[in-house]
């Protein structure tokens, strides 16, 4: 078997006298959708800032494709390879959708430290950027300011914006957040086409698009992962649906 | 400046060189003097905006770097006439050519050390740490009694400049129009550069720029360092200009009035800070002349004009041209 992608080993963080993450172990493979599903509170925001340095761990350590990601900032760990999208978008609203993805591949080309040549007539730039647009079927959208831009097609162009900066993995927090019944569809299909591009961690409450899109899925309760395993496993894991599907039904 | 056409700049170019003759034609020879200061604080103001505008860095402490291009200017004067090295070692020099730049470098360095500290900081503890610093400085030279201390430092001639006699009002105008020119033409560059998308990123969404692999510290760094430079330059002119540097100019209600001037005519624009910085003079001189509690009738303009002009005197101008 090949190494994971990501590894995580007994990662633990404390909020005072809360266990947010208690020695968490996790996963994910080449070329695999690794879902990660729990109920509201048990620690899945958590785990994904300290995933992407926005939090650091009390302890545990996390490898990025075998390096060690501990003490790094969010910015390095990109450079790695880790990739993320918000559940609450995070775009940068002045630009165009164009100019959003192209800044991720400026950033990628190394420092930006150009301070005299205008981006705006970089042919090259704005060509690589389209691609990644195109590759979300929203090569059409691109001169449009981001703040003019749908709830759905935020989502996507946070993809496009990702996929820009070629990662390894990519951390998906809640991409169907808000999406109406075809934008899902089509969320679907497009993150069922991106495995090919990069291994996904996604975090999602919307059970038709975890089970039909994980390879794998583990559920994370009161920040203890109480089971990982294939769709099947877990939908028939009787701890799994009495701590959260459960829940869900009732 | 891109929505502009070209015969508008033209227009205003041409009026802009021969503003000298036309003061003196019409009777008003102080209108250069005014234009001067206008044109060097729209230097400074356009420096400032460099951070506050593009980058969404509000200093309220960069009097200190246009201060320091001022002192540097005069520190430089004062040895070069004592013809006794600054700290035993830095010859003085009246030289343009050299002062400006040592007046960049000097205050450059000032608002690197600075702004590493600062820009640890964001909102405002970043704006409170700003001024504190500034203010440090401002007591800094008061107290400093070998360059004048409160009174100031008196620069008995101007900087010597390949021949052309900077007293001259008109020559000094024409001096600070080419380096108002090529301040905006630089700016120009950099905010359409990578590294200007880059600093426009940064303020609109730090997080976004840190996930697509942007270490936020450095990029900012480098804005606010280049925009204490241009404030430098602004300060070293002046003192040229006014053949006097003194405390005052780093005090904390001349950040104030730098901020002023760039709200004034347009946050996060090229041109908008010029404007917001000829408004400013005008309004200063116009008012003053009538009542001394002009700041209370300039607050009261400038609250008119954030209210209902949304984005400053430029787009006031803007809407105006194109409404014809």
């Amino acid at each position: 078997m090949t190494a994971p992608v990501l590894e995580v080993r007994s990662l633990s963080k404390r909020f005072g006298g809360l266990v947010a993450s208690d020695t968490i172990d996790l996963d994910v493979n080449p070329g695999e959708i690794h879902a990660l599903i729990g109920p509201n509170g048990a620690g899945k925001t958590t785990l994904i800032a300290q995933l992407c340095g926005e939090l650091t761990q009390d302890s545990g350590a996390i490898h990025l494709d075998g390096a060690p990601l501990a003490g790094l900032p969010p910015a390095s760990r990109t450079a790695l390879g880790m990739a993320r999208t918000f559940q609450i978008t995070d775009l940068l609203p002045d630009f165009t959708a164009a100019e959003n993805v192209a800044l991720a591949v400026q950033v990628r080309d190394g420092h930006s430290f150009r301070l005299f040549r205008d981006v705006r007539r970089d042919a090259d730039l704005r060509a690589r950027a389209l691609d990644h647009l195109a590759s979300i079927d929203m090569a059409d959208r691109a001169d449009i300011l981001v703040s003019s831009l749908s709830h759905g097609e935020a989502k996507l162009l946070e993809l496009a914006v990702a996929l820009a900066t070629s990662p390894k993995l990519l951390l998906l927090d809640e991409p169907m957040a808000g999406l109406g019944p075809t934008e899902s569809a089509a969320m679907i299909e497009t993150l069922r086409a991106l495995k090919s591009r990069a291994a996904i961690l996604l975090v999602e409450h919307d059970m038709d698009a975890v089970f039909s899109l994980a390879n794998r899925v583990s559920v994370l309760v009161h920040g203890r992962i109480i089971a990982t395993g294939t769709v099947a496993e877990i939908r028939d894991d009787p701890a799994v649906r009495a701590a959260y599907l459960g829940e869900g039904d009732a | 400046m891109r929505d502009a056409r070209p015969w508008v700049i033209a227009a205003i170019l041409g009026l802009l060189v021969a503003l000298p003759w036309i003061a003196d034609a019409i009777g008003q020879p102080a209108l250069t003097g005014m234009m001067t200061r206008a044109l060097i604080y729209g230097i400074a103001a356009a420096s400032l905006n460099l951070a506050l505008g593009y980058g969404g860095m509000v200093s309220f402490g960069h009097a200190a770097f246009f201060g320091i291009g001022a002192y540097t200017v005069g520190i430089l004067y004062a040895h070069h006439s004592s013809g006794e090295p600054f700290l035993g070692l830095i010859p003085g020099t009246d030289r343009l050519i050299l002062t400006i730049p040592a007046a960049m470098v000097v205050s450059g360095l000032m608002a690197a050390v600075i702004g590493a500290l600062s820009l640890r900081t964001t909102g405002v503890q970043f704006i409170m740490i700003t001024l504190a610093f500034a203010q440090m400085l401002f007591f800094l030279f008061v107290s400093l009694e070998a360059y004048g201390g409160d009174d100031g430092l008196i620069i008995r001639r101007a900087n010597e400049f390949i021949g052309l006699n900077l007293r001259d009002k008109a020559t000094m105008y024409w001096l600070c129009l080419a380096f108002a020119a090529a301040t905006l033409l630089i700016l120009h560059r950099i905010v359409n550069s990578r590294f200007g998308m880059a600093i426009a990123g940064l303020r609109q969404s730090e997080r976004r720029m840190q996930v697509i692999g942007l270490h936020p510290w450095r990029y900012r760094l480098a804005a606010f360092t280049l925009s204490g430079m241009g404030a430098g330059l602004a300060g070293a002119l002046m003192a040229n200009y006014l053949r006097f540097a003194s405390p005052d100019m780093l005090h904390w209600t001349k950040s104030g009035e730098l901020m002023i001037m760039v709200i004034l005519g347009g946050v996060g624009t090229l041109i908008g800070p010029f404007l917001g910085a000829f408004a400013f003079i005008a309004l200063e001189s116009s008012l003053a002349a009538r009542t001394e509690h002009w700041p209370l009738a300039l607050g009261l303009i400038l609250l008119l004009v954030v209210l209902w002009t949304r984005g400053g005197l430029r787009a006031l101008l803007l809407r105006m041209g194109h409404r014809r």
